[in-house]
């Protein structure tokens, strides 16, 4: 077998080793990548900075645990600096797994993190609602018919931070942290372009690309994959200083990410080389049978003359 | 008759769904917020259609002993086990009258301890087949694949900092050249200009189809024979 068919029919056992490896090592390694904000990042950032003390964020998890390692870090992120800010935060969710995910930081981050916030004042969960984009829909038209109580069945109005939540339009901003339909699109077509509520957050890599015809105008900025995540940490690192020992999960991950990344652009670049140098040598033969062949012919018919 | 109905019962919601839209006054306005309640209503009855239907799908396997049979006997306990320790908040500190995911409850172990890793398990495995697929298929054969292939090696270098780090070097003058600026131009422009056509032509085949349902000439949802 010549190189170039070797290297094409490398077994795929070799390829998902080096993509382990590539996973693992950054990860036992812990090599940390600076990030920079992006202006579709800061502007979230900038955002959620500029709203006076006390606002109102909804906050939608409308992810489950299968992208939480890419929207986690954006909720972590999006859950300190609003709690930072003093903003009064409302969760939601419109993917059942989504509650799992609120969860996490409700039970895991907000206690440790911020032990002087208390449910009820300074957030709640108001937990899944059915019902997709037409969910949302229906919160703007009546908030209270959907939502009358959180995730504990407590009544809005024994909640000292809903019991003025009448409408929608009572939250100074939406974020959104989506793996897919529904999420960010639909806040945007149902609520933010409806009711007019500044929507923004983040999107798994993958939903991304298809977020951006919506910036800046319907979407006031976008976390995408981890990369945006990363850059909401260096963001808030730089503003609060603070948390330059906090864990963030996002710089920590951009290590395996980026090497994954620089070993798909190198196993590709050696398939294409493998590739075109195959295709050469084939066609090099080719014409060589070929002459080959004519040769021959020439023969044979010089010898029947 | 079985077909008018529901023909008409379509024409009369589209209409005043479509109108209330519009006139933010009026009966057609109090039409449209009663229509949105009823939405939401109907949407949470589509869990025991789709219960009902996994049910169904699965039991018709598991009894026909069809291909992979037992697979299905494991997504039909999982289901019952679930189900069950859910709707009856077994082992919830608060009972009945708890939070569905209260840390301590059986729901709450199943879905750390089983649903979290093996959702996350099944996304990773992407990366794996992702990079054995772009090995074995990503290749620069024609000009549009050629384009495709170096649009794809600069977002997968410029999302990271190795792109910032590689053309660190360039001089300021072609800083717009340097690969994360590559990439951001790449997302914002080519890749928003194809996405608003798609989104547009999706939008006007949505319109196209739902006034075709609305006036009645679209009519497979109703099924087939009379």
């Amino acid at each position: 077998m010549r190189i170039p068919e070797s290297i094409l029919q490398i077994d795929r056992r070799i390829i998902f080793l080096l993509i382990g490896a590539a996973v693992c090592i950054p990860l036992l390694l812990k090599p940390r990548f600076q990030d920079s904000p992006t202006p579709i990042v800061q502007s979230i950032f900038d955002t959620v900075e500029r709203l006076p003390a006390g606002s109102r964020v909804f906050l939608s998890f409308d992810y489950g645990p299968d992208t939480a390692p890419e929207l986690d870090p954006m909720a972590k992120a999006l859950v300190r600096h609003a709690m930072t800010r003093d903003h009064e935060v409302s969760f939601f969710t419109l993917f059942p797994e989504g509650v799992g995910q609120i969860k996490k930081i409700t039970d895991n981050l907000l206690p440790v993190e911020f032990p002087e916030k208390t449910y009820g004042r300074d957030f709640v969960n108001l937990g899944y609602k059915a019902g997709l984009g037409g969910a949302i829909n229906t919160m703007v038209v009546n908030f209270r018919t959907l939502v009358n109580a959180d995730a504990e069945g407590t009544p809005l109005d024994n909640l000292p931070i809903t019991a003025d939540v009448d409408e929608m339009v009572d939250y100074a901003i939406i974020l959104s942290l989506t793996a897919g339909d529904p999420g960010l699109k639909e806040w945007i077509q149902f609520a933010g372009d409806i009711a007019g509520i500044p929507v923004m957050g983040g999107g798994t890599a993958v939903v991304a690309p298809e977020l951006y015809p919506y910036y800046p105008q319907q979407l006031i900025g976008l976390m995408g994959g981890l990369k945006g995540a990363s850059e909401y940490e260096s963001a808030l690192v730089d503003r609060y200083p603070a948390y330059r020992n906090a864990t963030m999960e996002a710089t920590m991950r951009m290590g395996p990410q980026v090497v994954t990344h620089v070993l798909i652009v190198l196993l590709v670049l050696l398939g294409n080389l493998a590739y075109f140098l195959g295709r050469s040598s084939r066609s090099s033969q080719a014409g060589r049978a070929g002459r080959a062949g004519r040769a021959g012919q020439a023969d044979q018919a010089d010898r029947r003359h | 008759m079985r077909r008018r109905i529901p023909l008409i019962i379509t024409f009369i919601i589209g209409v005043v769904l479509v109108t209330g839209y519009f006139v933010t006054r009026g009966p057609f306005n109090t039409l449209y917020e009663s229509f949105s309640d009823y939405f939401a209503i109907i949407t949470v009855f589509a869990f025991i259609l789709g219960g009902g239907s996994l049910l169904k799908i699965h039991l018709k396997r598991v009894s026909n002993r069809s291909t992979d049979w037992p697979y299905s006997l494991v997504t039909l306990a999982g289901f019952a086990i679930t189900l069950v320790i859910g709707l009856f908040k077994v082992g919830n500190p608060a009972g009945m009258g708890g939070e569905i995911l209260a840390g301590g409850s059986w729901l709450r172990f199943v879905f750390d301890g089983v649903y979290n890793p093996l959702s996350a398990t099944m996304f990773s495995l992407l990366a794996f087949f992702v990079a054995s697929a772009s090995y074995r298929a990503f290749r620069a054969r024609t000009k549009e694949a050629t384009i495709l292939l170096s649009a794809a090696m600069v977002i997968l270098l410029g999302r990271t900092p190795v792109g910032a780090w590689l053309t660190a070097w360039m001089p300021e003058s072609l800083g717009f050249l340097e690969l994360p600026n590559l990439a951001n131009w790449i997302m914002a422009w080519p890749n928003t200009a194809g996405q608003r056509a798609i989104m547009i032509g999706i939008a006007l085949g949505v319109i196209a189809t739902s006034l075709r349902i609305i006036l009645g000439i679209e009519r497979n949802y109703l099924g087939r024979g009379e």
